[in-house]
């Protein structure tokens, strides 16, 4: 261990702000990445299965009129 | 072999595989990063010169390390995709850039806050610097051709051109210290020689850049997956797929 005390380490030896505004950008950013590119993943999924439900809809209609003007 | 690799084109086992690689990826990163990260942050002795300021060099090296090996993975897809005419590797390639350009966007920032302190400058137009940041947005070029095309056939082959003729850019970055004079100092690990470091800051930056690798894998299987969804939403298998994730 490097440091004396919890306030030692948090003040980097005066260079706090530049090392925990690298750390937090970048832990930040990550973050942000990794939870957006897992929740892409089921708005494609959503997005496939309703234009499934839009399909099949357009192929029941269809088939109504056919049978109205028999 | 050709034979045995091809099979791994078809985006269905293509799909599988990467779910299977990846919880191995992604607990690799996170014990990697952290170790390293920990390590870097609590125990790696204070520097003589730079003080704790350096410790910042626990992500921006891996950071700008892994942002050129992203880039020549993402060529390296895009180069596959257009001339064997493999989608999946164009998927791989589609992945990869939004990764890419965070990494490049953290070793640009990281080093700027490193800069600041020991240069007195948060940014200088010098080489190093400069390419880096046209690095940055080749990424974002990238990025903005493949979603500019409602074809994405024609929009893999378009960002994939500008991919590969980026790749100059790379060895620009990687030698620039080298050829010419910069405020940034020359790279402190070296492959053939002993490195000009200490061994207990040695480790832990090398532990963060191979973590860091990992967790690029990790999230670029991530994306890949969604990708090869998205571009494959007439198959059955994606449809099964899709009306389960509907029902719950």
């Amino acid at each position: 261990m490097q440091f004396d005390s919890f306030a030692d380490f948090i003040d980097m030896g005066g260079y706090a702000f530049y090392v925990w505004l690298s750390y937090g950008v970048t832990f930040g950013c990550l973050a942000t990445l990794i939870t957006l590119s897992i929740r892409q993943k089921r708005k494609v999924l959503i997005e496939i299965a309703k234009k499934i439900t839009r399909e099949q809809r357009l192929k029941e209609t269809r088939g109504t009129n056919r049978e109205s003007k028999t | 072999m050709w034979k045995w690799l091809h099979s791994y084109a078809d985006p269905e086992r293509a799909y599988k595989l990467s779910g299977t690689l990846l919880p191995w990826f992604s607990i690799l990163a996170i014990l990697l990063v952290g170790t390293g990260s920990i390590w870097g942050l609590l125990f790696a002795p204070t520097d003589y010169q730079q003080g704790d300021s350096y410790r910042i060099i626990f992500i921006h090296v891996p950071a700008a390390s892994m942002s050129m090996a992203a880039y020549m993975g993402m060529a390296t897809a895009s180069f596959i995709g257009l001339v064997w005419q493999i989608k999946s590797a164009d998927w791989a390639a589609a992945a990869i850039a939004p990764i890419g350009a965070v990494i490049t966007f953290i070793a640009l920032l990281t080093g700027a806050a490193w800069g600041k302190p020991m240069w007195g400058t948060w940014w200088v137009w010098d080489a190093r610097l400069t390419s880096e940041l046209v690095l940055l947005f080749l990424y974002l070029g990238v990025i903005s051709l493949y979603a500019s095309f409602e074809d994405k056939v024609l929009a893999a082959r378009a960002a994939g051109i500008l991919a590969i003729v980026g790749v100059i850019n790379i060895p620009i970055i990687k030698y620039s210290v080298d050829w010419w004079s910069s405020l940034h100092q020359p790279s402190t690990i070296k492959i053939t020689e002993k490195s000009t470091m200490s061994s207990d800051m040695l480790y832990p930056l090398l532990i963060n850049i191979v973590g860091f690798g990992m967790m690029i894998g990790a999230i670029t299987l991530v994306r890949y997956r969604t990708e090869i969804l998205a571009r494959n939403g007439m198959r059955p298998w994606v449809r099964e797929l899709a009306t389960a994730e509907e029902a719950k």
